[in-house]
């Protein structure tokens, strides 16, 4: 221990290289409070260098980006180089998912936590193979049941679902009401 | 809304049923695209350029079922979603046509029969635009690529050891076998020298021994394997001699 304290203290540029390397090899996107007990750093002081790190990033122009994605920060490609990026991967987009199922996932994570009768009350249809896709893809977890009749099971978004959505949060989702779309009547 | 569009593409007022069936496959598609009886619903409302505060409801409801009735003339199995959603139609189509009282009485207790459909249709509509936005954003999303996958322990199928660790496993496995050696031992029972030992004991302590009862001591096929040999060693190395004194009796051996 009395190593750690005689420890030369780190320079923020440092840091910065530290918390580049770790958002590099973690396998999820890295959150402030797994890189504050790695470094033994405050909070702030992490906010503060990776924020530098982003602009880093952002004045180089180059091929990655930082992103903040499901509470934390991830490297990845920049979108305007997919189309090479594909041709040397020699892989497709991955099968989208249906109508039905995206119309699901929206009142899942808009309505979270949610039941299949409740979802059916919005969509008017059912969603049972739906839900099941969507499980399947780990997008949604089930959330316990509702203290209601039939104790239905509740439904709610994952961390997969931040992650493939390219969303920080659930705060992050535009709110629903401004889609309602009045171009429809008048 | 790109997407939406695209949807339009099929447009039945102008294509007769016989026009479809000729295209059967690709029509069969277009068709499937309406996620439900809302959408399709919504699709008829802006179809019509109706206003949705103020639904033509005995119009949309016939283009409703005429859409229904071509669904299933086209072995499309309608689902019974739609088809509640059509008695529901009906059921605000005929309370519309029930005589309305006074215009007076309208503000204050007249409710619009087709108040709660609007309600469902806006809420529907909402939540369809933002599956239109989850779309979009996966759609962005699948140009974004991570890094390929690091090798770790968990994804590396070879071992990852020092020779101190192999060392270790080795000497398990050496004391795994000397255990197993020690077993055998015990099943074996006797050796030839053992087996030589106790026949000499008994011999040279009572000068004469009934072989044949000798042999019936012997409880497996080892040890009597082992106890002929002992006879016969015995009688080759020592002043010992195999006798029988009568035809067809016992044998005996005999110190001298």
């Amino acid at each position: 221990m009395n190593q750690e304290t005689e420890k030369q203290p780190r320079s923020i540029s440092e840091l910065i290289a530290i918390i580049e390397a770790l958002i590099f090899v973690a396998d999820e996107p890295l959150t402030e409070k797994i890189l504050a007990d790695v470094l033994e750093e405050d909070k702030e002081t992490i906010q503060i260098a990776v924020e530098e790190l982003i602009n880093e990033y952002k004045q180089r122009e180059g091929g990655l980006q930082i992103r903040e994605i499901a509470g934390g920060w991830q490297i990845s490609t920049r979108t305007e180089f997919h189309e090479d990026i594909r041709k040397f991967l020699r892989t497709r987009p991955s099968a989208k998912l249906s109508i039905a199922a995206l119309e699901t996932l929206a009142v899942i994570a808009y309505k979270q936590p949610v039941t299949v009768p409740e979802i059916l009350e919005i969509r008017g249809v059912q969603s049972a193979s739906a839900i099941k896709t969507l499980l399947d893809k780990r997008l949604i977890v089930a959330r316990g049941r509702k203290e209601a009749v039939g104790r239905p099971m509740q439904y709610g978004t994952s961390k997969d679902f931040l992650i493939q959505f390219g969303l920080k949060d659930l705060s992050e989702l535009p709110n629903v009401e401004d889609f309602e779309d009045l171009t429809v009547g008048i | 809304m790109e997407q939406q569009t695209e949807q339009l593409i099929f447009d039945f007022y102008t294509e007769k049923p016989h026009i479809v069936r000729n295209a059967h496959e690709e029509i069969k598609l277009e068709l499937g695209k309406f996620a439900g009886p809302l959408d399709l619903l919504l699709y008829l409302i802006k179809q019509e350029q109706a206003n949705i505060f103020d639904i033509p409801i005995a119009r949309i409801t016939d283009e409703y079922l005429k859409y229904i009735r071509l669904m299933k003339s086209l072995d499309i199995s309608v689902a019974g979603d739609f088809l509640v959603m059509a008695a529901t139609l009906i059921e605000v189509k005929s309370r519309m046509l029930l005589p309305r009282e006074s215009l007076a009485e309208i503000d204050e207790e007249f409710e619009d029969p087709r108040r709660e459909l609007v309600d469902r249709l806006l809420e529907y509509e909402k939540f369809k635009n933002a599956a239109q936005m989850l779309y979009e954003r996966s759609t962005v999303e699948q140009a974004v690529f991570m890094r390929g996958e690091i090798e770790s322990d968990e994804n590396n199928l070879e071992v990852s050891t020092t020779v101190f660790d192999l060392l270790g496993v080795f000497q398990k496995i050496l004391a795994r076998h000397k255990e197993e050696i020690q077993l055998e031992i015990e099943r074996e029972e006797m050796s030839l020298a053992e087996m030589l030992k106790t026949l000499k004991k008994r011999l040279f302590s009572a000068k004469e021994l009934n072989v044949l009862k000798f042999f019936q001591e012997m409880n497996s096929r080892r040890e009597l394997v082992l106890a002929f040999i002992a006879v016969l060693e015995i009688v080759r190395t020592e002043s010992v001699k195999l006798l029988q004194e009568e035809i067809f009796g016992d044998i005996i051996l005999r110190k001298q």
